[in-house]
C-alpha cells in the first residue's frame, strides 16, 4: 500500500471514529434537550409542590418526588452497609479461594438479572413471604404483608447491591498492598487493618458506588411495580408519632405505607391515563423532574466525595 | 566491626532447616542459621535469592500473600514461632519490619507513629505523646518533624518517610527489627542517615537487614549471610565474609563476578 493511500485511510478512520464518538454526545444532548424544552414550561413551583388534580390531568407531582426521595434514601440505607460488608469479606477475607470465586460469580449474575425479575422476586419474597409471615408471627391481620415502601426499597436494594459491591471491591483493591503489609507487620489484626488503613483510603471510591446505585435505583420502575408504589395516593406516606412524655406529635415517613414514585408516574401517565394526549405536558414535566432529581442527588454525592477525598489526602 | 564480644552475644533467633514455598515454587531450602541479640545481621545475595522471603518468615508476614507453605522451624528466644499457641499479633509486635519502599500511612506524622501503640490498646494522650516523641528521637527524625507532627506524612522526603517507618516500628517496643532493603529507594544522603540510625539502634535491638548493596552490608553489619537460589551459602562475621570468605561462590559474588 502506498503511503498516500495509508495516510488517506488513517484520515478516514479518524473522521469515522470521531463521528461515532460525537454521535453519542448528540444522542445524549438530543434526549436531554427534548426533555428540557418540552418539560420546562410545565415545571413550575406549583407543579413541584402540588398533588395531582382532576384525575391526574392537572396539578403537580409532589407526592411522587417525596416518594422517590424516601425510597432512594431507604434503599441506600439497606444496600450500602450490606454491599460494603460483602465487598470487605470478598476482598479482605475470602482471598482467591473457591468461596471467593463462587461469591464473585453470584454477584455478577445478580447484576445480569432483568429488573422485572427483581420486581416479582420482591413481591414473592418480601411482601408475600417475609411480610405475611411477620403478620402471622405478630398475630396481626394485615400490616406487613402488603406492598409498601419498605419492601419496594428492599427490592431496589437487592437490585443495586452488585453496583455497590463491585465498586466497593474495586476501591478496596486500589489500596496499596504495602500499606496493608505495614499494618500487619505492626501487629494489626485483619479487622484493624480494614478499619484503620483500608477503609479510610477507600471511602471516596465506595461513595462512587453509592452515587451509581442512587442513579440506578431512582430510575427503576419494574422492581417497585408490584412491591409498593401507588397509582394515585393523594396523601403523603407520613404518620404522626406521639413522643412519649412530651406529648408532641412528630411527622415521620411511614415505611409500611404505599407511595407515589416519579418513574412509575411517568409510566402510568403515558400508558394508563384516560387521556394520554392531555397529560403529555405532565409526562415531560415529570421526566424533567426525575432527571433533575437524579442529577441533583449525583451532584450532592460527588461534592461529598470530593470533600472526603480531599480530607483523606490531607489527613 | 567484629570484636571479642561477638562470641559472647546470646542467640536471639534460631532458624533451622527452613524451606519456603510460594505455591509450587521453592523460595528457600535448608536454611539454618542463628541470629545474635543486639547485633546487626546482613543478608546479601542476588535478586530473587530468597533473602526477602527469609526475613519475612521471621515475623510470618510472608504468609499474608496466601498460597504459601513453610517447613522447618524458626525459634525466637527458644520458642517456635510456628507453635499453635503463638499469637501473631504478639509476634509482630516483638518482631517489627521496615519495608523496601517507605510506606507511611496517608495520615499525619503523629498518627503514623501512634498507629502501633493504638493497635495495642494505648489510648491515653500523654502516654501516646511520650511514645511518639521517644520513637521519633530514636529514629533521628524528631528535630525535623517536631513542629509539624499534625502534617501529612506524605509531605516528608523519601528518607524522612523511611525514618518515620522506623519510628513507627520502634513505637511498639520490638525486640527484633527486620529491614527489607530499607535504602533501595533513597538517595545517598538519605541512605547515610538511615545507616547511622541503624547503627545507633543496634545496642538495644536485634537487627536483620536485607540489602543488595554489599558496601552497605560491609559498613553496617556485624555478621553477614550470603544467600543464593534459596540456599545459605556462607554465614560468618562480616569482616571475614568480605576479606576471606571460605566458599569460592561467596568470593565470586563479592568480587562482582556474578549477581
Amino acid at each position: 500500500m502506498s503511503s498516500a493511500v495509508r495516510r488517506r485511510l488513517d484520515r478516514l478512520a479518524t473522521v469515522l471514529l470521531g463521528l461515532v464518538a460525537f454521535s453519542i454526545l448528540g444522542i445524549v444532548l438530543g434526549i436531554l434537550g427534548d426533555i428540557f424544552l418540552k418539560g420546562r414550561r410545565t415545571v413550575t413551583w406549583e407543579f413541584l409542590t402540588q398533588i395531582p388534580l382532576d384525575g391526574m390531568t392537572r396539578g403537580g407531582v409532589f407526592p411522587a418526588i417525596f416518594g422517590t426521595v424516601c425510597i432512594v434514601v431507604l434503599m441506600i440505607m439497606m444496600a450500602l452497609p450490606l454491599g460494603v460488608l460483602a465487598a470487605i469479606y470478598m476482598v479482605e477475607y475470602a482471598g482467591q479461594g473457591r468461596i471467593a470465586r463462587v461469591i464473585r460469580a453470584a454477584v455478577n449474575n445478580l447484576a445480569g438479572v432483568p429488573s422485572i425479575v427483581f420486581g416479582l422476586f420482591g413481591l414473592g419474597f418480601f411482601v408475600l413471604f417475609v411480610g405475611r409471615n411477620l403478620d402471622r408471627v405478630t398475630g396481626r391481620d394485615l400490616l406487613f404483608g402488603q406492598p409498601a415502601m419498605l419492601w419496594a426499597a428492599a427490592t431496589l436494594a437487592v437490585l443495586v447491591l452488585p453496583v455497590v459491591i463491585v465498586s466497593t471491591a474495586e476501591a478496596l483493591m486500589a489500596v496499596p498492598r504495602s500499606l496493608r503489609e505495614a499494618a500487619f507487620a505492626l501487629g494489626a489484626t485483619r479487622w484493624q487493618v480494614v478499619r484503620g488503613v483500608v477503609l479510610p483510603q477507600a471511602w471516596s471510591g465506595i461513595l462512587t458506588g453509592a452515587i451509581l446505585s442512587v442513579s440506578r435505583g431512582a430510575g427503576e420502575t419494574a422492581p417497585i411495580l408490584f412491591t409498593g408504589c401507588a397509582y394515585y395516593l393523594p396523601r403523603l406516606p407520613v404518620v404522626r408519632l406521639t413522643v412519649p412524655l412530651l406529648g408532641i406529635q412528630v411527622p415521620m415517613v411511614n415505611p409500611l405505607d404505599q407511595f407515589m414514585e416519579l418513574s412509575y408516574h411517568i409510566f402510568i401517565m403515558a400508558t394508563q391515563s384516560h387521556n394520554t394526549m392531555l397529560t403529555r405536558p405532565i409526562q415531560y414535566g415529570t421526566t424533567l423532574v426525575l432527571v433533575g432529581l437524579t442529577f441533583t442527588l449525583n451532584l450532592v454525592a460527588i461534592l461529598a466525595r470530593r470533600r472526603l477525598s480531599r480530607r483523606v489526602v490531607k489527613a | 566491626m567484629s570484636d571479642v564480644q561477638e562470641q559472647t552475644a546470646p542467640e536471639k533467633i534460631l532458624i533451622r532447616d527452613l524451606a519456603f514455598y510460594y505455591g509450587s515454587t521453592k523460595a528457600l531450602s535448608g536454611v539454618t542459621m542463628e541470629i545474635l541479640a543486639n547485633r546487626i545481621t546482613a543478608v546479601i545475595g542476588p535478586s530473587g535469592c530468597g533473602k526477602s522471603t527469609l526475613i519475612k518468615t521471621i515475623n510470618r508476614i510472608a504468609e499474608v500473600s496466601g498460597d504459601v507453605r513453610v517447613e522447618g522451624d524458626v525459634r525466637l528466644d527458644g520458642r517456635s514461632i510456628f507453635a499453635r499457641d503463638v499469637d501473631l499479633v504478639d509476634l509482630r509486635r516483638r518482631v517489627g519490619m521496615v519495608f523496601q519502599k517507605p510506606n507511611p500511612f496517608p495520615k499525619s506524622v503523629y498518627d503514623n507513629v501512634a498507629f502501633g501503640p493504638r493497635l495495642h490498646g494505648i489510648a491515653k494522650r500523654s502516654a501516646l505523646d511520650e511514645t511518639v516523641e521517644r520513637a521519633l528521637v530514636q529514629a533521628a527524625l524528631w528535630k525535623e518533624v517536631k513542629d509539624r507532627l499534625q502534617q501529612s506524612a506524605m509531605e516528608l522526603s523519601g528518607g524522612q518517610q523511611q525514618r518515620l517507618c522506623i519510628a513507627r516500628v520502634l513505637a511498639v517496643d520490638p525486640e527484633v527489627i527486620l529491614m527489607d532493603e530499607p535504602c533501595s529507594a533513597l538517595d545517598p544522603t538519605g541512605t547515610a542517615r538511615i545507616e547511622e540510625t541503624i547503627q545507633d539502634l543496634s545496642s538495644d535491638y536485634t537487627i536483620v537487614i536485607v540489602t543488595h548493596n554489599m558496601q552497605q552490608a560491609a559498613r553496617v553489619s556485624h555478621r553477614t549471610a550470603f544467600l543464593l537460589e534459596g540456599r545459605l551459602i556462607e554465614y560468618d562475621e562480616t569482616e571475614r565474609i568480605f576479606t576471606n570468605p571460605s566458599v569460592p561462590t561467596t568470593e565470586d559474588y563479592i568480587t562482582g563476578r556474578f549477581g
